[in-house]
């Protein structure tokens, strides 16, 4: 049965009841099995919980267990027949920022929690803006605990309008709201029969028909080259072919395409995928290209077209996400991995940091540390093959990895 | 396909033979670790897609633990044989007769705690910088927040707390010396869709998956297949049952479950509407409930 793929990230702090709403979702979508279910029965019985604790079923790792909370992103699959959802549960609070950043740079979709009861918090704020900045275009607020508060449509509308009125400055092309219970599964799978004011879908409803195929760049051709196949074998002794995914637009056979960063150009006379060609290749297959000349090719260049090319660039605009422990040194000599490239950078100058909780500047403390968000100006000493983030993320993202330690320090979004 | 729309398998596909690529790209020593299982086997494919029409440029890897199912270890050679690549063989009895391991004793005796230094060893004397494996997250509460590119020390130990961010498809896999990665491209992969591929693209897999009739014991809940290397008590009597196996490890811990699904199709249909997961039935995860995370940081799979 071939369905299409959603990722989403869930947002939400471990009071909002997020492990709650992705058990429900499993639950409900009859996903969970029936010793998995026994499993957390068990757990259940040997914490004291009262009946089955959703939550359980997705702490992974013994320490979070013991503390009931969950300390890294988790990946949770199911699927209706409709689709197949990867679920990225990301930690809420702010000390495991880098990991939700991690769980939102391949999501489609961002579901953010908001507890009824204590409607907009710092983290709502936070989650969205990480959701926003991480190129997220799709957000579901999903307004929980509404039997706590009578199922009132006034207190939903308010949130709502809080809501709007927070994220009207992210420019955030598709948000929705719904009104739920994780607890008691109302408007999650099953329609809420308490609140017959909402006559929107449901949850799952809304994850089955949202639109994310034209989320693509497919305009853009954009082929970073990964690997060079070379058999050399008596049956293909000349055969060259370039492995990569196509990271925008449409490559078709017979296109004339042009190499960055030599500017020599070709024509593609065949693509394929594993054994089989094909005409045409778009995001986010991988395919093997072969081109017309022998040019010099290798992995960290790029096939494009001759009229629309990415900018290169050696002074890179970004907002960079800290992710390590210790805080960023000026002056360091970091490796840029954009792509297939790699390239040494500096960061120049620290422009501002970021107040996620209020979205505002911050210019007279520039220190990064971890979970920090700044904008920045990074000086490589190469060029880097960039677009602007926000018209397509493979080719608008790199990571900062120290040499010292090889550790990946910071993820970065150009603004070309 | 004018709407440019993707199935979930062929994002899937794309995603594995991405990885698959990063591997070869990035690493000087790469390997695939290889059980026969039909994980590894599907790894193995997206390895042959992703660098066709050329071999893939990196050995195979078993560690034989000497308990294997006939069929695998045949099934293993032919396969070797096709895609023309090296076959690296880890043995487990060698490290026992070397004294560097001991074997379990008692009924519920099983040499899979003992693959791991046996794997850790392999990985040693051929200085694999980077190991391919067919783990995926849904298998198991452990796995589910494994990397795509996975850090492992200087031991092989994995710490679950110190794993790098791994950012779009971005993989970092820089390291120091001594220590190595493991890669699972497999890792958004669902049971269900392993098999969905595999009916999809007719890959051969060992006949242990079909229905067949075997001699078998019913222990603890659980139908283990009568071998040389089981112990049995007293009491245990065997019968001859109508089975298959939904996961394969070794003959001492591999639980098979009564079926009549003898082809793909009846295959994929009974997994769909399974009841218990895939690794229910192996009897090295029920040790625990950190069974898997425990060994992991001692450096398993």
């Amino acid at each position: 049965m071939a369905q299409g793929l959603l990722r989403f990230i869930t947002a939400g702090s471990v009071d909002d009841g997020k492990s709650t709403l992705i058990g429900r979702l499993l639950y409900d979508s009859k996903t969970i099995f029936e010793d998995q279910l026994e499993s957390i029965e068990q757990a259940s019985t040997q914490r004291g919980t009262d009946g089955a604790d959703l939550s359980l079923l997705t702490d992974g790792l013994r320490a979070e267990r013991e503390q009931g909370i969950t300390i890294d992103v988790a990946y949770r699959y199911f699927a209706t027949p409709k689709r197949k959802f990867i679920i990225a549960d990301a930690p809420g609070h702010i000390q495991y920022t880098r990991n939700m950043v991690t769980g939102a740079s391949t999501a489609d979709l961002a579901i953010i929690l908001i507890d009824a009861r204590a409607g907009l918090l710092e983290q709502t704020h936070r989650h969205s803006f990480i959701a926003h900045l991480l190129g997220i275009k799709h957000m579901v607020v999903c307004v929980n605990k509404m039997d706590l508060v009578d199922w009132d449509e006034a207190r939903y509308n308010e949130i709502v309008d809080l809501y709007r009125s927070f994220s009207s400055r992210l420019d955030i092309p598709d948000i929705r709201f719904i009104p739920i219970s994780a607890l008691q599964g109302d408007n999650v799978v099953d329609r809420s029969e308490r609140m017959a004011w909402y006559d929107g879908p449901t949850l799952l409803n809304h994850l089955e028909h949202v639109h994310v195929a034209a989320d693509r760049n497919l305009q853009d051709c954009r082929f970073p080259v990964q690997y060079v196949v070379r058999p050399q074998t008596d049956a293909h002794r000349d055969f060259r072919g370039y492995a990569g995914r196509v990271a925008g637009g449409v490559f078709k056979v017979g296109d004339e395409v042009v190499a960055l960063p030599s500017g020599l150009s070709s024509k593609v006379t065949s693509i394929a995928i594993g054994e089989k060609q094909v005409d045409m290749a778009f995001p986010p297959q991988s395919v093997v290209m072969t081109l017309a000349d022998d040019i010099d090719l290798s992995r960290g260049d790029m096939l494009v077209r001759e009229n629309n090319q990415p900018e290169s660039v050696q002074d890179i605009d970004a907002r960079i996400c800290w992710l390590s422990e210790q805080p960023m040194r000026p002056g360091t000599r970091f490796e840029l991995h954009h792509t297939s490239r790699e390239a040494k950078a500096v960061v120049k100058e620290v422009v501002y940091k970021l107040d996620i909780n209020t979205l505002h500047r911050v210019e007279d403390d520039l220190q990064i540390g971890m979970n920090d968000i700044a904008r920045v100006r990074i000086r490589t000493a190469a060029p880097v093959l960039a677009d602007d983030y926000r018209r397509n993320r493979a080719t608008g993202s790199f990571i900062l990895v120290d040499p010292g330690t090889r550790l990946t320090v910071a993820a970065g979004v150009i603004y070309a | 396909m004018s709407d440019y729309n993707l199935s979930h398998l062929d994002e899937l596909e794309a995603e594995g033979m991405y990885v698959l690529r990063e591997v070869a790209a990035q690493f000087e020593r790469p390997a695939i670790l290889f059980s026969g299982g039909k994980d590894s086997i599907c790894v193995t494919h997206l390895a042959r897609k992703a660098f066709a029409p050329a071999r893939i440029p990196m050995p195979l890897v078993h560690i034989d633990t000497g308990h294997n199912f006939p069929e695998t270890l045949q099934f293993r050679d032919d396969l070797v044989n096709e895609l023309g690549v090296q076959l690296i063989v880890g043995s487990v009895q060698e490290l026992i007769d070397r004294g560097e391991v001991t074997e379990e004793q008692g009924f519920n005796a099983s040499r899979n705690r003992i693959q791991t230094p046996t794997l850790i060893s392999t990985i040693e004397a051929h200085q694999f910088d980077a190991c391919v494996g067919g783990a995926r997250r849904d298998e198991e509460k452990a796995r589910a927040k494994e990397r795509f590119f996975s850090h492992r020390d200087d031991f092989s130990q994995w710490d679950p707390k110190n794993q790098r961010p791994e950012l779009w498809d971005l993989y970092n896999g820089k390291c120091q010396p001594g220590e190595h990665f493991r890669v699972f491209p497999l890792n958004n992969w669902t049971e269900l869709d392993i098999w969905n591929y595999i009916l999809r693209e007719n890959i051969a897999i060992p006949s242990l998956y079909f229905a067949h009739e075997r001699e078998v014991i019913r222990r603890d809940g659980q139908i283990l297949a009568n071998s040389a290397y089981l112990n049995l008590r007293p009491d245990e009597q065997p019968e001859k049952l109508q089975v298959r196996f939904r996961t394969l490890g070794d003959l001492t811990i591999t639980g098979a479950v009564e079926s009549d699904a003898d082809n793909l199709e009846k295959i994929v249909a009974e997994v769909a509407a399974a009841r218990k997961t895939e690794r229910g039935g192996r009897m090295d995860d029920k040790r625990s409930q950190s069974a898997m995370e425990d060994r992991k940081k001692e450096g398993y799979f």
